[in-house]
């Protein structure tokens, strides 16, 4: 069974055992607007929880988006070079940007869940 | 336009700022004022919508204002490279405030305005928000003989796209057939419109300045035409840097000269003789030689844009200038930017390279506009 965390930079990671598909939150897309461009990470690379993961570009700006765990990518969504609306149309299904090995489960228990995550985009935001 | 912000001194609001967030907005600060960068179908929709059929601008945080005075024309003149003597009535001007090195203090709109009652000539003046106050100061000390009247008191509409002339034309009869870069001055359910056929975005449309406690309900009756939708800031960035043109602050500034920013279309050759204005001697010389560095339109080859602040490297690797403007083209689809490149590198054609998070990104050096202008030209 899967289960969804969310940062407080609007990122998240859905984990299935040691897997976690990565995305930002539809919360997150509709503040950045039109997504034209997302640069994503080589499979194999290794990103420590909190670095930059990759890049989403809007009409307006670009936005740096943070690896919500520790681990390895083993596969980045490969839609978004020809499709980066799909961000926009489907932030938390098929506009997801990578899919990571994650080596520390327990960084998980301090990100939020989905009640948490809604009550801080509404306090936030 | 400038996006120099003051966070500390409340925005100040337009007459439309109900109207925006009635309409779904999305407000930014914008050069001291609470704008509109978006509306709810986003700066996509609203950039293509207004090349398809008609977008209106809320542009009333710029500055509007009346220069009046014996000589007026000839006597601004010694501020501007813009050839005002010969400007006929009711035509437009696009110039620039100039400093002494030749820098650019602003760009502008001046309209020669019919004389006033003491037969004084007269100038319409359009001039960027964030740089308002400073110009309206900088043309009162030095031309103390003339007489500044600033219009605090009007909101100023932009109406652009190719449907822009039709749906204005059944609320103000005759400007269809307005010639472009002239004024009009047509009284509307009891006011004085000053009715511009000019604008930011390359395609054919107006401006329109219009006394504040008429422009909510003018707004509204442009709106009710389903060819016109309301577009924000960040449409209008997009739409003027495909038309090539410049943002103050951004990519023309106190240190770069109309001859750097490719803007010498700008000034006559009689003005180009003759000298008489700031920095003269800098832009002559300028045009006898060469600039160092000139401002050019780069089309990228990949899909990531580039942004204000990469630096440009030639094949070689050596950095050759700075992207001063870029984003997305919607539409065209793919990346642009502007920048400022050594003058070995400006050529049409030219590759180079934009340094993006440390990456080469191919580049090539291309004429502007990036998308053609569609300005009226007449039956």
């Amino acid at each position: 069974m899967s289960q969804t965390r969310y940062t407080k930079d609007h990122e998240y990671i859905r984990v299935d055992g040691d897997i976690a598909t990565v995305g930002i939150t539809d919360y997150a897309q509709s503040q950045l607007g039109d997504v034209v461009f997302v640069e994503l990470p080589q499979t194999g690379a290794r990103v420590e929880q909190g670095e930059q993961a990759a890049v989403v570009e809007s009409v307006k700006a670009a936005s740096e988006v943070y690896a919500p765990a520790s681990g390895e990518i083993i596969e980045v969504n490969p839609e978004l070079e020809g499709a980066p609306a799909l961000v926009n149309e489907d932030a938390a299904g098929k506009g997801w940007f990578l899919k990571m090995r994650i080596s520390d489960a327990s960084q998980l228990d301090a990100l939020m869940d989905e009640e948490a995550y809604a009550a801080f985009v509404k306090s936030c935001c | 336009m400038s996006t120099d912000e003051s966070p500390n001194e409340p925005l100040l609001a337009t007459p439309l700022n109900a109207l925006h967030r009635e309409f779904g907005a999305r407000m930014v600060p914008f050069a001291g004022y609470d704008m509109p960068v978006q509306y709810a179908q986003g700066i996509l929709a609203e950039h293509l919508h207004t090349r398809a059929a008609a977008g209106l601008f809320d542009v009333s945080h710029m500055g509007q204002a009346f220069l009046s005075g014996p000589n007026a024309r000839a006597r601004f003149e010694t501020l501007v490279p813009g050839d005002l003597v010969a400007l006929a009535q009711d035509r437009i001007r696009y110039t620039q405030l100039l400093n002494a090195r030749g820098g650019i203090l602003d760009d502008l709109m001046a309209t020669h305005w019919p004389a006033d009652a003491n037969g004084d000539e007269r100038l319409f003046l359009i001039v960027n928000a964030a740089r308002k106050a400073h110009d309206f100061a900088h043309i009162e000390a030095l031309l103390p003989d003339l007489k500044l009247d600033v219009l605090d008191d009007r909101a100023l509409l932009a109406l652009q796209g190719p449907q822009g002339a039709e749906v204005l034309e059944r609320l103000l009869p005759g400007v269809t057939t307005q010639p472009f870069m002239s004024m009009r001055r047509v009284t509307h359910a009891g006011v004085e419109l000053y009715v511009s056929r000019s604008g930011y975005t390359g395609e054919d449309g107006f401006e329109i300045s219009i006394p504040a406690a008429q422009a909510d309900g003018f707004a509204r009756a442009l709106l009710a035409d389903e060819r016109v939708k309301p577009i924000g800031l960040g449409a209008r960035d997009s739409l003027r840097l495909e038309a090539g043109l410049c943002l103050y602050g951004h990519d023309i500034d106190e240190d770069t000269t109309p001859a750097e920013a490719d803007l010498l279309w700008s000034i006559s050759k009689r003005r180009r003789a003759e000298g008489g204005f700031p920095g003269a001697p800098v832009l002559q010389a300028q045009i006898a030689n060469g600039v160092s560095r000139k401002r050019v339109g780069l089309a990228l080859e990949g899909k990531a844009p580039a942004r204000e602040g990469a630096e440009i490297a030639d094949s070689a690797g050596a950095i050759v200038g700075r992207v001063t403007s870029g984003g997305f083209a919607p539409s065209l689809g793919r990346p642009i930017a502007m920048g400022y490149v050594a003058a070995a590198s400006a050529a049409p054609g030219s590759e180079l390279n934009i340094i993006v998070r440390g990456k080469p990104l191919p580049a090539r050096v291309v004429s502007m506009p990036f998308v053609p202008t569609r300005y009226y030209r007449g039956k």
